[in-house]
């Protein structure tokens, strides 16, 4: 088995409906991929997933050095940035292509499919 | 010896697809299963020529090719769990070239022409791994850098190690989908042999030929998909007019050719395939167009061209496949059947003002209909458009008849 990063990327900036045209449709979408997160759990593929704020939140932390350097913002300012992810643990990228199409469709974005290195 | 060589090499060309198949079921590992089958070679180079060519040269080659992937791997000692397993199942006796290896070339089709992979690593793994091709003739073919085309060759195979492509025959619900990555894979390889888009040889024989024996590969594995027939019909029946294609560096075009001069095996054998379809009727894009070209095969003389059918096979195709270089080709039938005025009011309408076909169409168009200024500008943009030696001659010829 292989452990896969199911990644989802969006508009870095959000309006109030996180990145869906409407309250109706961002709420179909969050039970949609509800639905979806309970299917992976019980089919045994689910490792971890979550959602995550917005890259305005994030904080760069440089610890290279003899005192840790703080910065605020995301590692890299682009228009769209990581919204949410799962890892899966799949047999093969096409079981993991599979399950991608079908979160793809539950949370309503394109869906990067990426193997963990040398876990399995 | 040079015969004993050549007969060498074509055994090796025509069994490299089968060995390295095998040896990537066995072992997991695309490069192992490539180094093991040239080491194979090597040891066949230095044998063959004084012993003579083994019975079963493909036999040989696997079991050669096997023991030596096995020395590689305990002398590298790289003894992860699955190369273990791969040696501890190794029991020396010789393996038959025919029954379940034959799976594994088409295993080894599939996870060539996956769709995670970019459609140009597909095409190079395809030629590398299954044509036995070099690196250097695949970057020769599509006139790359040879650097490049390594790069690219080992890029792909890390991603299938990294991302765990698997080496299977799709299920059935996903075969048709994956299959047509595979046929566009074979269509593109004859494609660029048919009409070469450089400007050296204008048609390149050893790729419709290696096109034509994947093909052959792929509808023996897989003799009920209608569409596999059709391609290697389409090829079959394109590549038996080879010959007649070209006079004095000059593409001849289909209605000027000679056509005792077409290969009237091939002919029989494309349309046998055709008439396969027919009765199947599950069409599909490659079928029709190898029906298309069987219209053209079964005239006697161009006069005798069944234009009608011809067009009512395009309108098939362009609900198959709506594409404006279909609807383009189907406007040169419709010039036959109603005339150049309607053909031409269909060309002009169309988005492919970059393709050279589309210019040489119009100013084919346009010089029968006697607007010859017209059909001199657009002979001038179907030259530019391309590089083809011969495509460049014949345009330029109509051009200069223009006065």
């Amino acid at each position: 088995m292989t452990h896969y990063l199911l990644a989802v990327h969006g508009p870095a900036e959000r309006n109030e409906f996180g990145n869906y045209g409407s309250r109706q449709e961002m709420e179909e979408a969050f039970a949609a991929t509800g639905a979806f997160n309970d299917t992976l759990r019980a089919d045994g593929y689910w490792v971890f997933a979550g959602g995550l704020e917005p890259a305005s939140t994030a904080t760069v932390v440089d610890g290279q050095g003899e005192t840790p350097v703080v910065t605020d913002g995301p590692y890299l300012e682009t228009k769209e940035s990581l919204g949410g992810f799962w890892v899966i643990d799949a047999p093969d990228l096409d079981v993991a292509l599979k399950i991608a199409a079908e979160g793809s469709k539950a949370c309503r974005g394109k869906v990067e499919v990426r193997p963990f290195e040398g876990l399995g | 010896m040079p015969d004993a060589m050549a007969a060498l090499e074509t055994a090796f060309r025509e069994e490299y697809g089968r060995v390295v198949a095998s040896l990537v079921r066995r072992f997991g590992d695309m490069d192992i299963a490539e180094d093991a089958a040239n080491d194979a070679l090597v040891v066949a180079l230095e044998r063959w020529p004084t012993s003579g060519m083994p019975p079963n040269p493909g036999g040989w080659l696997t079991t050669t090719a096997t023991n030596r992937a096995i020395d590689r791997i305990r002398r590298e000692g790289h003894r992860d769990a699955k190369h273990q397993a791969a040696l501890m199942m190794y029991d020396g006796t010789p393996r038959e070239p025919t029954g379940p290896v034959e799976d594994d070339r088409l295993r080894l089709i599939f996870t060539c022409c996956h769709p995670a992979l970019s459609p140009e690593a597909r095409l190079a793994l395809t030629l590398r791994l299954l044509g036995g091709l070099t690196v250097a003739e695949i970057a020769r073919a599509f006139l790359v850098p040879e650097s490049t085309m390594a790069q690219r060759i080992t890029r792909a195979k890390k991603k299938i190690a990294a991302a765990r492509v698997p080496y299977r025959v799709p299920e059935a619900a996903d075969l048709p989908a994956r299959l047509d990555a595979v046929l566009a894979v074979l269509y593109l390889v004859f494609n660029e042999g048919y009409l070469a888009t450089g400007d050296r040889d204008p048609i390149r024989a050893e790729l419709t030929g290696e096109a034509i024996r994947l093909t052959r590969i792929l509808h023996r594995l897989l003799p009920k998909e209608p569409e596999v027939a059709g391609l290697l019909g389409l090829q079959l029946l394109t590549e038996a007019r080879r010959r007649a294609r070209v006079r004095n560096g000059e593409l001849v075009p289909l209605g000027e050719q000679d056509r005792s001069d077409w290969d009237r095996a091939l002919v029989a054998e494309g349309r046998d395939l055709v008439r396969w379809c027919l009765a199947i009727n599950r069409p599909g894009r490659y079928q029709v167009l190898a029906a298309l070209n069987a219209v053209h095969t079964d005239a006697a003389r161009a006069q005798d061209t069944d234009w009608s059918q011809v067009v009512s096979l395009y309108d098939l195709l362009v609900r198959l496949d709506p594409s404006p270089i279909v609807a383009l080709n189907r406007a040169v039938a419709v010039a036959e059947l109603d005339g150049p005025d309607l053909a031409l009011a269909l060309v002009d309408g169309l988005p492919l003002t970059g393709y050279h076909a589309w210019h040489a169409t119009r100013a084919d168009l346009l010089r029968r209909l006697g607007r010859t200024a017209e059909a001199a500008l657009a002979y001038e943009a179907a030259i530019a458009a391309t590089a083809n030696t011969a495509e460049r001659a014949y345009l330029r010829r109509r051009r200069a008849d223009l006065a």
